[in-house]
């Protein structure tokens, strides 16, 4: 069996990196070596499938094309996220959901929303120019942000602007020219067919560019001067440092420790400029490969450090909850109900409250969303007869797991070899003692038991840290 | 009018999915109503008359005794300009008040804000229902979410209740406030803890409630008779929100819809004579709103999405009647075969906030609209 201190990191790792692993994916990681992990998951080996979506389909053929019904949308990310064997692929589409957050309460298109995530999943850890310029031309955004309605005799500023100011150089690096000369650049940047969704119904959206109805006339965008399209903006936009650090930021505050928010990142300096400034510097060398930024990022050690230093994001605690579980490994019925979870605690997938994206750290709190949480974690431990539940018992009977404090280090290395504060371990062991010793000759006693323990454990501040 | 009741409250109840506003109130005295309607429209002698042109659907009969009182308030033609026809989006405008961009505040979220600003009450608002319609959302206000009060609270799962008990002091040790802990662990404990106390107060509710009234068994009715609960315990809640669904009846409507609003005449009404047998009804108004209303013509089993809609106001606070104008169902008046709105629903916003609740709406709704005479 693995080094504890081994595993608890491969379990930083696939938390971050992904939506968690259980302890026999755990050990055979470990196994296999942390670098090496980092490896393919920056670079999937050629037989993984990512999401199970020929099996989702089968059951759910609804979440195919949701339409006009964005909880099948949900639901099919959802399953996404808990079938994927390429976890970092779909975390990672995550990531440049809420950077890139586009929202189907404006869209009621949710077809197109998938299409985005997709679009995501194939792009999301490759090079950031492409990545920047397939958004340029992505249907869910040009309607979100309006550039259907940019015209070259009527400049439509949405997206210039948060092209700039959220997407690659952030606020107070550029001027209100700057925003009116990308814009025109991406005049004629449009979507077709531009039917009215009545009476007929939803259309799929293609990319268009109109040559007509595209500017022509010299533009100077930050400091150069000439015929730009949308091309020229985005290969100038992506060699600005200010680029590289905003972007190196966001995966920073995704990925290792909640940053304050994202307008106060103008005044507040980053939690570890030394660890930022290194990812810049991969960044630029590496010409913009965000799998390169990742790579050397999930091997540092202020990443290894960097443990508790989140708090998890809904889609975070619902899907790595029917991991651990083992809820909705198949895609039963009932997934259109539990893909809502994430919306109760704060967070509607594929429907961000703005193009800001979702407020992430202590901002995922309130009384209402924190119960939520618990709640749900808390619910699902204590069905024992859920698989991931019986495989959890099942090698703590194995283990001959016996003495209370044996119980609660058992429950604590199943929910990823969490660490607890010392008050909060003392009162959780308090508790333990009062049960006593572990009794297996009653296996259903003893599975409520494990359940009740691994409840009050989701109920813990430190829980509610990835 | 300013109010000068005390602590004022409302009871909102929407009804999600684009209630059928040519189907609720009847304009039964028009022939272009029955020439549209042939599959799904009601019968002369079923409609409920209410007065020379209008009449209530067959199901209404509970409300239409509650507007013979003078308690109801029809408020006709609201909506917005260019409906969307979008659930999603449609309902994110009522709950915003933001038609031309994607807001993120919603405005009755604001108005918990404005009734509580210093966060005294960790239950000034509340919905019945699961997580948080957008109407209440707003950063740093703490809102409730209530699917069953009956079994609202932390640690639910477990089921011995014994256990559950010492989970839950266990609980309080752990959230209790600690000497140099950091500021996101010492916001977590504060927020458990305030969590737990809303979980605690509310479970007084339903102790210290008993009532001969005796409600249906439908959801809305158990959702209305948990918000009579949590009134009636005095616990402070000034602003409770719920639902019903679906209306959005595509097809199947002569059957669905008439259910629905059997739903909501007789749990509204449970709810009022349940407030009246407390005596206790003076303070609370009750606001029906739907995200919008459906096409003229049928389409053979139900109705497409429309745009102007219907609302009401209910309580012992309405001066009752119809309020507004029924939009024109003449052809030549319609927009793509739809009502066109003519009252700005941040208008009846406006009054609610303004006139029952005496505050200034404009920050709330984002702007000024007209307001009408409906509440006392």
């Amino acid at each position: 069996m693995s080094n504890k201190e081994d595993l608890a990191l491969m379990a930083h790792l696939m938390r971050r990196a992904g939506f968690g692993a259980n302890r026999d994916e755990l050990e055979a990681l470990v196994e296999k070596g942390y670098d090496a992990v980092v490896d393919e998951l920056v670079d999937p080996p050629e037989d993984r499938h990512g999401g199970k979506a020929e099996l989702l389909l089968r059951y759910h053929p609804g979440v195919l094309l949701p339409g006009g019904n964005p909880v099948m949308g949900q639901a099919n990310w959802l399953y996404n996220m808990v079938s994927t064997d390429k976890p970092l692929e779909e975390k990672m589409a995550l990531f440049w959901h809420h950077v890139f957050a586009t929202g189907n309460s404006k869209l009621d298109n949710c077809d197109q929303m998938l299409t985005q995530i997709e679009m995501f999943r194939e792009l999301g850890m490759g090079n950031y120019q492409d990545l920047i310029l397939e958004l340029s031309r992505n249907p869910a955004m040009i309607y979100w942000l309006d550039n259907n309605e940019n015209h070259r005799d009527a400049v439509n500023e949405n997206w210039g602007r948060e092209l700039l100011e959220l997407f690659t150089m952030g606020v107070s690096n550029y001027t209100e020219v700057d925003v009116r000369e990308a814009s025109r650049a991406f005049t004629g940047w449009t979507i077709t067919p531009k039917l009215p969704r009545q009476p007929y119904g939803r259309y799929p959206w293609r990319f268009e560019y109109r040559e007509e109805d595209h500017d022509f006339e010299e533009k100077t965008f930050l400091g150069q001067s000439g015929n730009f399209n949308g091309e020229d903006i985005i290969d100038i936009v992506v060699k600005e440092p200010a680029t590289a650090r905003f972007i190196c930021r966001h995966l920073y505050n995704f990925f290792v420790a909640d940053e304050p928010q994202v307008p106060a990142w103008t005044i507040e300096p980053a939690r570890d400029e030394e660890a930022l400034d290194a990812m810049c510097n991969v960044f630029e060398e590496s010409h913009y490969e965000i799998r390169e930024v990742l790579r050397f990022m999930l091997k540092s050690d202020f990443f290894k450090e960097a443990r508790y230093q989140k708090i998890k994001s809904p889609a975070e605690v619902v899907a790595s909850t029917m991991k651990m579980v083992g809820s909705y490994q198949f895609p039963d019925p009932g997934l259109a109900k539990i893909c809502r979870e994430p919306g109760y605690m704060g967070q509607d997938i594929l429907d961000p409250p703005s193009v800001e994206g979702w407020h992430t750290g202590s901002e995922w709190i309130n009384s209402g969303s924190l119960l939520a949480r618990i709640n749900f974690v808390a619910d699902s431990v204590t069905k024992t007869s859920l698989p991931g539940m019986q495989s959890i018992i099942g090698h703590m009977k194995s283990q001959n797991v016996t003495t209370p404090e044996e119980l609660l280090e058992g429950c604590l290395d199943s929910m990823g070899f969490l660490a607890l504060s010392e008050e909060t371990r003392n009162e959780l062991s308090n508790h333990a003692q009062a049960g006593g010793n572990m009794d297996w000759s009653d296996e259903a006693a003893a599975g409520t038991r494990i359940g009740e323990m691994m409840a009050l454990i989701s109920a813990t501040t430190e829980y509610q840290f990835a | 009018m300013t109010s000068t009741k005390k602590d004022p409250v409302i009871v909102v109840l929407q009804l999600t999915g684009g209630n059928d506003y040519m189907n609720t109130v009847i304009p039964y005295n028009d022939p272009l109503y029955f020439e549209n309607r042939p599959n799904v429209g009601y019968k002369m002698e079923d409609i409920i008359k209410v007065d020379d042109n209008l009449g209530f659907m067959p199901a209404m009969g509970p409300i239409k005794e509650m507007y013979d009182q003078g308690k109801v308030a029809v408020i006709h033609g609201i909506g917005y300009p260019d409906s969307p026809r979008s659930h999603f989006r449609s309902m994110d405008i009522w709950h915003t008040c933001e038609p031309d961009k994607v807001g993120t505040e919603g405005w009755a979220g604001r108005l918990a804000r404005e009734l509580d600003p210093n966060k005294e009450n960790v239950l000034t608002a509340i919905n019945f229902g699961h997580g948080l319609p957008r109407a209440l959302a707003v950063p740093g206000v703490p809102v409730a979410a209530i699917s069953d009060l009956g079994t609202y609270g932390l640690l639910t799962g477990i089921s011995d209740q014994d256990q559950r008990a010492k989970a839950l002091d266990l609980f309080s040790r752990m959230y209790s406030p600690t000497v140099g802990g950091s500021f996101v662990t010492d916001y977590l404990r504060s927020t458990g803890t305030e969590a737990m106390i809303g979980a605690d107060i509310v479970k007084v509710a339903p102790e210290r409630y008993s009532s001969n009234v005796e409600y249906p068994s439908s959801a809305i009715a158990q959702h209305l008779r948990d918000i009579a609960q949590v009134y009636m315990a005095d616990l402070g809640t000034r602003v409770f929100y719920t639902q019903h669904a679906s209306f959005d009846t595509h097809a199947g409507e002569y059957a669905a819809h008439p259910a629905l609003w059997k739903d909501i005449s007789e749990g509204v009404s449970a709810f009022f004579e349940d407030l009246k047998e407390h005596n206790t009804g003076e303070n609370v108004i009750m606001y029906l709103f739907s995200e919008f209303g459906r096409r003229v013509r049928d389409n053979g089993s139900g109705t497409d999405h429309g745009a102007a809609g219907v609302a009401f106001a209910i309580g012992d606070g309405v001066t009752g009647g119809m309020y507004g104008e029924y939009p024109s169902r003449e052809a030549k008046d319609l927009e793509q075969g739809d009502l066109v709105p003519n009252y700005d629903f941040r208008g009846a916003y406006t009054t609610i906030v303004e006139d029952w609740f005496g505050m200034d709406a404009t920050p709330l709704v984002n702007g000024n609209f007209e307001k009408m005479s409906y509440l006392k």
